[in-house]
């Protein structure tokens, strides 16, 4: 029996501990957004967050991830509700077939929480490790310019008011 | 007393005049420009490869940088130094150093205005090199693009911030030998020394240093540090099980991988992609040289190599992940360390690494060496598996190569030294690894050592 | 449990609709014609195979509208264009309409998806007969309204009377047939009055797949489900010689292995299981068999040298009349993967005599015929239901996954079995991009302009698709193998190897002959654009050539030869937005291009210009600015269109700049990421901007693959101009433009 922690909730999955966090979450917990793509760790269609970083599932055994937050796509938003940066991506309609795109979205969540100032150099070096093949590239860029603008406006107001207390 | 201390004034003096002789190096003249076309293309051509067994773009690019444009952070234990410009620059780079300069600096480790350079410029090899082949760089250098880039200042710890200690420690280190051929062996062999101890400055890496920084010429090639990675030994106290051949070397270095080898990672893949481009005869000769300083004699490479195969074999046959594919052959105990780190560590290879370590079959498709024949799991400390682990390994943008994925962000550190001790335990019959999570720390603590120049 | 053939959308915005004023004719029956022995009226795309309105929309009692098409969401985007051009003609909500996408039990059989078609064929059915069964609606207004039609106005899934009385669609459906045949030249929505077409409707498709909601075939978890893995010979040439499974049997999950001849697979009950037991399936299998593949450095030899099929598919004036200066060149492409970022999946259930199959591939007919040949059953009992896969760029392993899919379900009856591919077998088992070699020659006359022109391609087929179970690769490994079929070259005016081989370039004497190859080295078949990738990579290349000979600006060269004026057009507008300015000095290491061309001479327009800077020390390209010009005929969705060239601007410069599969003589050696490296987001571009030419009731001419070649030739030229040397070989990857360029 192992615990995980994934989007917050606390989940018990009698799998074997080598099992990597990806066939975990798309089967045991039925979430979609990790997507196998190589099972190789050289696409990061299977991008999650684990605490602070984005990792790729794919070959992340569920042992090490015990007592560690997971955060998967499904964590950020819904399409009715969508994050921030989910948000820019439906804004900047940054998808053709899609399948790399939720491993993005967590790839570029991971780099804007740690660094919402991110430049467009740092953030084509922050995105090296996860492939599009479809060649969404541009929109990909110009939607996680988006979120970060969105997220750095929204973090403002909040820090202002934490300063004033 | 008084005449003592006059005395010792005296000899003070003395030394700091015979020292400053010693050392004092004047300032060359600037050469007008010299046109690209005045060179000729035979000689650019020939230093073009000398420049590459010289590996001069790995110290002299920095990450993202124009080759060849300098800024490159060298950190020593001394404070970090930066790689100069040595384009043909006029203003920033060496386009106004004449041959005499060029040469100086390769000979002395001293610039065209005199002044000495850190040792980090291996001139301590660069002396084996002939005024013909500096003649043959300094006409590839002259050829480049020129590329305006300031140099930055060392930041070295008070004092070896002034220059005159990298004087007073050529005094003491700089040696200018020269290399005699060896009649009993044969000319690739002569070839392969000249550049490996001369241009190639193999030992800068690979030799040993002492408290001042400087190889320790009794213990050639007896192993050393690089960017903090463990670099190898070279001579018979390589902890590769399999003694390298000069064929393995030459896939090695040429190809990047050697399946009784494994595959070249860290600061070493800059070195082989210079190598995969010179002249095959000149990669031979280097690859001879180097497997010679570990003379292993034909009948006793076989016998190891039967042995290290035999032992890589059963360590995999044993694994979790193959145990159905083994069921008909009895299995072999676990390896003795099963504690509970071990176990921990056992689990993580098993989801992790498991998918491309496993080796049988048609699997992996990456196939990369069995870890129980990799020298990084042999060596004598876990720096280069903690690198690999935690950065992984990367081919160039749009070569191939193997890809490791870094686990930097997914595991722990106290994973991953779980995982390196397992490693160790499970691949390696060596004595279990101390001091990794002190090593992990600094590495963690760097960016990842770039590859590509 | 398909989850989304059907696509309903949310109501996000109100689309204005009124003033969609259409002049109706009543319907001139078809069958009167018929009767007369005339010949059946030609109608519009796929209309003409399948007339009956009801086969592309259908309306329920509650006033539901339900579109279907045959062709398939490949990540182009085109079910929102579908239902935007029947929200259009019908003058409703693009959110009430449901779209069914190719499902062998329910839409017509428009064969493939593939070759920028869709929205011609497709797109003109549906929006012809929407614009009828809107007529037809009005006509039963007119009736109840008793009032004249031109009294009456669709509006919102209501008619309007000019005297305010309103009936709702579903009022009317009662009296609806639309069980009958489709009508040559019935009227369509005015362009000027459109409201929603040609505006960018978000994709109906992007909200799922940025959350985690059920996108794609991988993501099909219906109750029972069990996980299949296949293991691949090792090599093309390999058969299984000796397998005891009986270790893998007894792993913890293994449900079944299952073998057929040469053909291996395991069912598992978990994911990993499966997997775990493949790894071990594969180490227990032996294999005997070589494979001798060609020596890579030598295949545009070998594929020369091969037996060839001729055919010269242009031959005008005559040759050799030219007095000026003459070029020669040839150009030569590797074989290229498509490289889906999803490997191969398909979801397939043998169940009361019937095979259901979910699959991503690009013909679900074809491949519904083709798995009834495999699996030796009735067509009518096997049921192909599209559902979307990882982007799909031609024909890849879905079509082999289906067909392993159906190979295990057969073995696990009542089971809804998953098969799953490994990234080590799409890239070692998918049918590649084929291998190519061009020559051209060409003089100029007096006037600098082109006057004689002679261009051959050798070629292997570009598509050995399902027509037939022997193009199935697991059909290859059975007991009892299927053979494949012969392949046949696809004929001009659409081509194969040889699309775009006939320049669109005006030359008074010209000869293009294509030289078809049976005989594959390598198993290829369709990749995007087909031969024009190579032919306008070629074409392209050598434009520029013979304008440095003729010592012309290239986009000068290109318009002397053109007269087609929307050609001129996009090559214009291209030039200007990129501000190409003849003879415009460059720093060292810095160059442009341009390339023009008009996919497969037929379809949609595309010209690309862009700079490049070439890193002399190391041969490494980087793309900076790249302005496209296009034009698709009528727009239906402008993003849409612009998402597409951005892409396939991309894709292309990846392919031209990095790819090339390896291969040893004995097997495949590009096996993963790291042995066939793709672009990646630090050499991305600094920018595309796309720029559309709009062309208002004109026909739709496709935009999938209009991108790709004119990508290819701007960069080659781009880098031609940076360094001075003309590489004629693809791919452009560094260590070549290195030794290109010289110390
Ligand atoms: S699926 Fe994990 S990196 Fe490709
Ligand atoms: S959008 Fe298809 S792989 Fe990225």
């Amino acid at each position: 029996m192992t615990e995980l922690i994934v989007n917050g909730e606390r989940h018990t999955v009698d799998v074997d501990p080598a099992t990597p966090l990806l066939y975990v979450l798309r089967n045991e917990l039925k979430l979609n957004g990790a997507k196998f793509g190589c099972g190789l760790g050289q696409c990061g269609a299977c991008t999650v967050m684990l605490d602070s970083d984005p990792v790729f599932a794919c070959l992340i055994p569920i042992v090490a991830v015990d007592g560690r937050r997971v955060r998967t796509v499904e964590g950020l938003g819904t399409a009715e509700h969508p994050g921030p940066v989910q948000r820019a991506f439906m804004d900047e309609q940054a998808a053709q077939c899609g399948y790399c795109i939720p491993g993005m979205i967590m790839r570029a969540q991971a780099l804007l929480e740690r660094k919402a100032g991110a430049s467009e150099d740092d953030i084509r070096q922050h995105m090296e490790p996860n492939l599009c093949r479809c060649g969404t590239h541009m929109r990909i860029l110009a939607a996680v310019k988006r979120a970060a603008v969105t997220m750095r406006s929204a973090e403002k107001p909040s820090r202002q008011r934490e300063a004033g207390r | 007393m008084r005449r003592f201390l006059f005395g010792l004034i005296g000899i003070l003096v003395v030394a700091v005049i015979g020292f400053v002789a010693l050392t004092w190096r004047s300032e060359l003249p600037p050469m007008a420009p010299r046109a690209a076309a005045s060179f000729d293309p035979a000689l650019v051509a020939k230093g073009a490869d000398l420049a590459a067994i010289g590996s001069c773009d790995v110290c002299h690019t920095k990450p993202g940088g124009r080759t060849y444009a300098g800024g490159y952070p060298l950190e020593t234990p001394f404070g970090v130094l930066y790689s100069t410009n040595i384009t043909p620059d006029p203003d920033t780079g060496i386009g106004a150093w004449s041959q005499a300069a060029f040469t100086r600096a390769m000979r002395e480790g001293v610039d065209r205005r005199g002044r000495h350079l850190y040792p980090a410029f291996p001139y301590d090899h660069f002396t084996l090199t002939t005024d013909s082949d500096i003649a043959a760089i300094y006409a590839f250098m002259m050829t480049r693009q020129p590329v305006s880039a300031r140099n930055e200042d060392a930041r070295l710890n008070f004092p070896l911030n002034f220059r005159i200690f990298a004087a007073g420690w050529k005094l003491l280190f700089l040696h200018h030998d020269e290399l005699k051929p060896e009649p009993s062996r044969d000319a690739a062999w002569n070839r392969g020394r000249y550049l490996v101890t001369g241009l190639g400055h193999c030992g800068a890496c690979h030799t040993p240093r002492n408290s001042l920084g400087a190889e320790k010429r009794h213990r050639p090639f007896a192993g050393g540090d690089g960017r903090n990675w463990y670099s190898p030994a070279l001579d018979a106290s390589s902890p590769s099980p399999i003694p390298w051949s000069a064929e393995q070397v030459f896939n090695y270095l040429r190809h990047d991988f050697d399946p009784l080898h494994g595959q070249v990672a860290g600061p070493m893949a800059p070195v082989n992609h210079n190598l995969a481009r010179v002249p095959e005869a000149d990669v031979r000769a280097i690859a001879a040289y180097t497997a010679s300083l570990n003379d292993t004699d034909a009948a006793t490479q076989q016998r190891q190599t039967q042995t290290a195969l035999a032992f890589a074999r059963d360590r995999e046959a044993t694994l979790p992940i193959m145990r159905a594919s083994t069921a008909t052959t009895p299995r072999q105990p676990e390896p003795p360390d099963a504690s509970a780190q071990s176990k921990e560590g056992a689990a993580i290879f098993a989801g992790a690494c498991a998918t491309c370590h496993h080796g049988g079959g048609e699997w992996p498709s990456t196939r990369p060496v069995p870890l129980g024949l990799s020298t990084t799991v042999h060596g004598p400390d876990a720096r280069n598996l903690l690198h690999i682990v935690v950065d992984g390994i990367h081919p160039r943008p749009g070569e191939s190569g193997k890809i490791m994925p870094g686990f930097a962000g997914a595991l722990t550190d106290a994973q991953i030294v779980a995982l390196a001790g397992y490693v160790r335990s499970r691949f390696s019959d060596k004595p279990a690894w101390t001091g990794m999570a002190e090593a992990l720390q600094q590495i963690r603590r760097r960016p990842a050592v770039t590859e590509a120049p | 449990m398909n989850p989304h053939t059907q696509t309903k959308l949310s109501r996000r915005r109100l689309l204005q609709t009124g003033g969609a004023l259409a002049v109706y004719f009543s319907l001139r029956d078809p069958l009167d014609a018929l009767a007369q022995g005339a010949p059946p009226p030609k109608l519009p795309g796929s209309l003409d195979k399948f007339p009956l309105l009801d086969s592309w929309i259908k309306i329920d009692a509650n006033g539901a509208i339900t579109v279907f098409t045959g062709k398939a969401e490949l990540g182009q985007g085109i079910k929102t264009a579908f239902i935007q051009l029947a929200a259009e003609e019908l003058s409703v909500e693009p959110g009430d309409l449901t779209l069914v996408t190719a499902d062998t039990g329910r839409t017509p059989n428009e064969g493939y998806t593939a070759g920028s078609h869709s929205m011609k064929d497709s797109g003109t059915a549906i929006q012809n007969a929407a614009a009828q069964v809107r007529g037809l609606l009005l006509d039963l207004a007119a009736t109840r309204f008793n009032m004249p039609r031109e009294q009456l106005k669709p509006q919102r899934g209501t008619v309007v009377a000019a005297d305010g009385r309103v009936l709702r669609y579903a009022e009317l459906v009662a009296g609806l047939d639309l069980h009958r045949p489709a009508v040559p030249g019935a009227p369509k929505a005015d362009p000027k009055t459109y409201t929603v077409i040609g505006k960018p409707l978000p994709r109906v498709d992007i909200p799922a797949k940025v959350t985690g909601g059920l996108a794609y075939v991988q993501d099909m978890r219906p109750d029972g489900l069990v996980h299949a893995r296949v293991v691949r010979p090792p090599n093309p040439a390999a058969k299984l010689k000796a397998l005891d499974s009986q270790p893998v049997e007894q792993m913890p999950g293994v449900i079944k292995v299952v073998r057929d001849g040469s053909f291996l697979a395991v069912v598992a009950a978990g994911e990993f299981q499966a997997i775990q037991a493949m790894n071990a399936l594969s180490s227990l299998a032996q294999w005997e068999g070589q494979a001798n593949l060609p020596k890579q450095a030598n295949i545009s030899d070998v594929i020369r040298a091969l037996p060839a099929q001729d055919t010269v598919i242009l031959n005008q004036g005559s040759l050799g009349q030219a007095s000026g200066r003459a070029l020669k060149a040839t150009y030569h492409r590797p074989y290229q993967m498509h490289g889906a970022i999803g490997p191969s999946c398909a979801l397939a259930q043998f169940k009361d005599g019937t095979m259901t199959v979910w699959t991503h591939s690009q013909g679900v007919y074809p491949l519904r015929d083709s798995l009834a040949e495999l699996l030796r059953m009735p067509k009518e009992q096997v049921h192909c239901i599209h559902t979307e896969g990882s982007g799909c760029y031609g024909h890849n392993g879905a079509d082999d996954a289906a067909a392993d899919a159906a190979l295990i379900a057969r073995a696990v009856p009542d089971r809804p079995v998953r098969v799953q591919w490994m990234r080590e077998q799409e890239h070692g088992w998918e049918p590649y991009g084929p291998a190519m070699v061009t020559e051209v020659q060409a003089a100029l006359d007096a006037d600098g302009k082109i006057a004689d022109w002679q261009y051959e391609v050798w070629s292997n087929t570009h598509s050995t698709r399902p027509g037939g179970a022997g193009n199935l690769l697991a059909a290859l490994h059975l007991a009892q193998p299927f053979a494949q079929p012969a392949p046949t070259p696809i004929p001009q005016p659409e081509g194969g190897g040889d699309r775009n081989g006939i320049p669109l370039y005006a030359v008074p004497n010209a000869r293009v002959t294509s030289h078809f190859i049976p005989a594959m080295p390598v198993r290829v078949s369709a990749m995007r654009g087909l031969g024009a990738y190579m032919n306008v990579f070629s074409i392209e290349s050598f434009m520029d050539e013979m304008a440095a000979l003729a010592g012309t600006d290239p986009v000068e060269f290109r318009l002397r030869h053109l007269e087609d004026t929307r050609a001129r057009d996009v090559i214009a507008l291209a030039a200007k937005e990129f501000g190409w300015k003849p003879n415009e000095p460059l720093p060292k290491g810095r160059g442009r291009g341009f390339a023009f061309a008009r996919y497969k001479n037929l379809a949609g327009y595309a010209a690309i210009a862009l700079d490049v800077e070439v890193e002399r020390e190391t041969g490494v390209v980087q793309i900076g600015r790249v302005v496209a010009a296009v034009d698709s005929g009528q727009v239906v969705n402008p993003d849409g269109i612009r998402n597409q060239i951005e892409g396939a601007i991309v894709q292309s410069a990846s392919w031209t700049l990095y790819e090339s599969v390896g291969y040893s003589e004995r097997e495949i050696t590009s096996r993963d990421w790291g042995s066939y490296p793709i672009l990646r987001f630090p050499a991305m571009p600094s920018k595309i901007d796309v720029h559309i030419i709009d062309r208002p009731g004109q026909p739709f001419l496709g935009t999938g693959e209009a991108g790709q070649g004119p990508a290819s030739a701007a960069i080659a030229n781009a880098v031609a101009s940076a360094t001075g040397v003309r590489m004629r070989s693809l791919p452009l990857s560094p260590a070549r433009v290195k030794a290109a360029i010289g110390i």
